[in-house]
């Protein structure tokens, strides 16, 4: 049985039951990393490329590490994206490594919907390690662990997402994901960072921190891009973090513990204060174990995804 | 699935054997020093939990168990594709020095022991590791062989045995179908 297709490329338009499944399948694989040989032969002689447009330390180094635990072999490609021709380099770059016999591409690009241009175009699966501002759905689903393993099940939890939910990949795949797991969502942030259109996302918009606080069970609070000032969005990183920064002070006039999440990485004092993320009630470390275990899980349920498998696969060999 | 299944094993017939089975793997070891039993996800545990149990009547100990699920070391990713449904693998400490004993409910083709015996070397080198079967279905098509045997079926190639255990089915007894069609065993 194919729980996904050939790829992922958002988590907008799963179902619940495709990310419980995926969730599923992480829960056991976090086992793996606790061992004295971390390693699984599962993807013994795939390779998987790892496509990187745009610089990123954090999701590369997770993915790598999944893709070496599941025993892939695996291959860092880091370009810069000509500005003239987009479309051209990705595809063009992407059927040269497939022509040197390559299974999967995971793949971070500026542009939106690079992923799903991509995968369009080239046999082998996709992953989307976050293309522009539309999606990056394993930390959408690293964040779903995460809440899953501290709340149980994701139903009626209240979930707000802080900060600049306007540029933020990380916030969109979280609405969709959060959304299907029938959690309640909400954002907070300054006018200028939240999408004109959030309110027909269906989640709730809380223009003051300390309402959101009262309401939610959890924060994710979002990484404040430092260059957004230079634009205007914002008028200073002090103004910004008295007036949404998540704080100590704060949360202890909240009416319950919140959990606190972050992607990563981290403006201490501005966005999020160092005693909040150190504190207690932080899981943005689990965030980061929980990334292996479900880039993991996302790679050996697309393994040998092709269209032409998934009638075998429907009837499952015989055990 | 139209034919009706045979009993082949009843609950008492099951408690019967898993004792039996038990008396072997003690008197194969002279005792309980070292041992592990570790149950293969998901009928094998439950086995291995019975197994354990008379063990505890007849000698006073404990064994250690552990489970193993073997879907990451399967050999056909590559034509039947990823199983949905991955379980929990955890060992009772190092496996240096121990005798491991592996529990499942059936053994066919050898391919699950096969890929029991590679987890468990990930885990590390024990002194000894024996298979221990509710039922030997034949049909191998790897050479390896239990050391302790609940009951042999001769069964038919698309013909199927099912344990079913108290846990997860509900019920408590081995049955056979037969292929579809005749071809009985």
């Amino acid at each position: 049985m194919t729980m996904l297709g050939k790829d992922l490329l958002g988590l907008a338009g799963l179902s619940r039951e495709q990310i419980t499944g995926i969730l599923d399948v992480a829960e056991p694989l976090k086992e793996i990393s606790e061992r004295t040989i971390k390693k699984v032969p599962t993807l013994r002689g795939m390779t998987v490329v790892n496509l990187f447009f745009e610089p990123s330390t954090r999701t590369r180094i997770s993915f790598e590490f999944a893709e070496k635990r599941m025993s892939a072999d695996t291959v860092n490609v880091a370009t810069a994206v000509s500005s003239v021709s987009k479309g051209e380099t990705l595809v063009d770059t992407a059927r040269n490594l497939e022509a040197m016999r390559i299974d999967m591409v995971v793949v971070r690009h500026p542009g939106s919907g690079a992923a799903r241009f991509l995968a369009e175009r080239i046999e082998s699966n996709v992953i989307n390690a976050g293309d522009g501002t539309c999606e990056h759905p394993t930390q959408g689903l690293l964040d779903l662990l995460t809440l899953r393993d501290k709340l149980g099940s994701l139903e009626g939890r209240r979930i707000c997402i802080v900060g600049d939910v306007l540029h933020s990949r990380v916030a969109r795949s979280n609405i969709w994901g959060l959304q299907a797991m029938g959690a309640e969502v909400a954002v907070c942030g300054p006018r200028s960072l939240l999408p004109g259109a959030i309110r027909e996302m269906g989640v709730q918009v809380f223009d003051r921190i300390e309402a959101a606080i009262d309401w939610a069970e959890a924060l994710n609070v979002l990484r404040l891009q430092l260059e957004r000032m230079e634009f205007g969005y914002i008028p200073s990183l002090r103004e910004y973090n008295r007036v949404f920064g998540v704080t100590r002070a704060r949360l202890e006039r909240a009416p319950r513990d919140l959990l606190i999440l972050h992607p990563g990485p981290m403006n201490r004092g501005v966005e999020i204060d160092s005693d909040v993320a150190d504190g207690p009630h932080s899981v943005i470390l689990q965030q980061v174990t929980n990334g292996v275990a479900v880039r993991m899980a996302v790679l050996y349920l697309l393994a040998g995804n092709k269209a032409s498998l998934a009638e075998v696969a429907k009837t499952g060999g015989a055990t | 699935m139209s034919q009706t299944p045979t009993v082949v094993l009843n609950a008492r017939a099951v408690a019967r054997t898993i004792s039996r089975m038990a008396d072997e793997i003690i008197e194969l070891n002279d005792g309980t020093d070292h041992l592990i039993l570790v149950g293969i996800q998901r009928r094998g545990v439950q086995i291995a939990d019975r197994l354990a149990e008379v063990i505890r009547e007849r000698e006073q100990v404990d064994v250690p168990r552990g489970a193993l699920d073997i879907t990451l070391y399967r050999d056909d990713l590559q034509t039947v594709g990823p199983r949905p449904v991955v379980g929990k693998t955890h060992l009772p400490g190092a496996l240096e020095g121990k005798i491991v004993v592996i529990v499942d409910d059936v053994l066919y083709t050898g391919r699950t022991i096969r890929a029991a015996l590679d987890e468990l070397a990930d885990f590390g080198r024990p002194a000894r590791i024996m298979l221990a079967v509710l039922i030997d279905r034949g049909g191998r098509e790897l050479p390896i062989h239990a050391d302790v045997v609940g009951k042999k079926l001769e069964v038919a190639k698309g013909g199927r045995v099912d344990v079913l255990v108290p846990a997860l089915d509900q019920r408590d007894e081995v049955v056979l179908l037969d292929p579809p069609g005749g071809g009985s065993a």
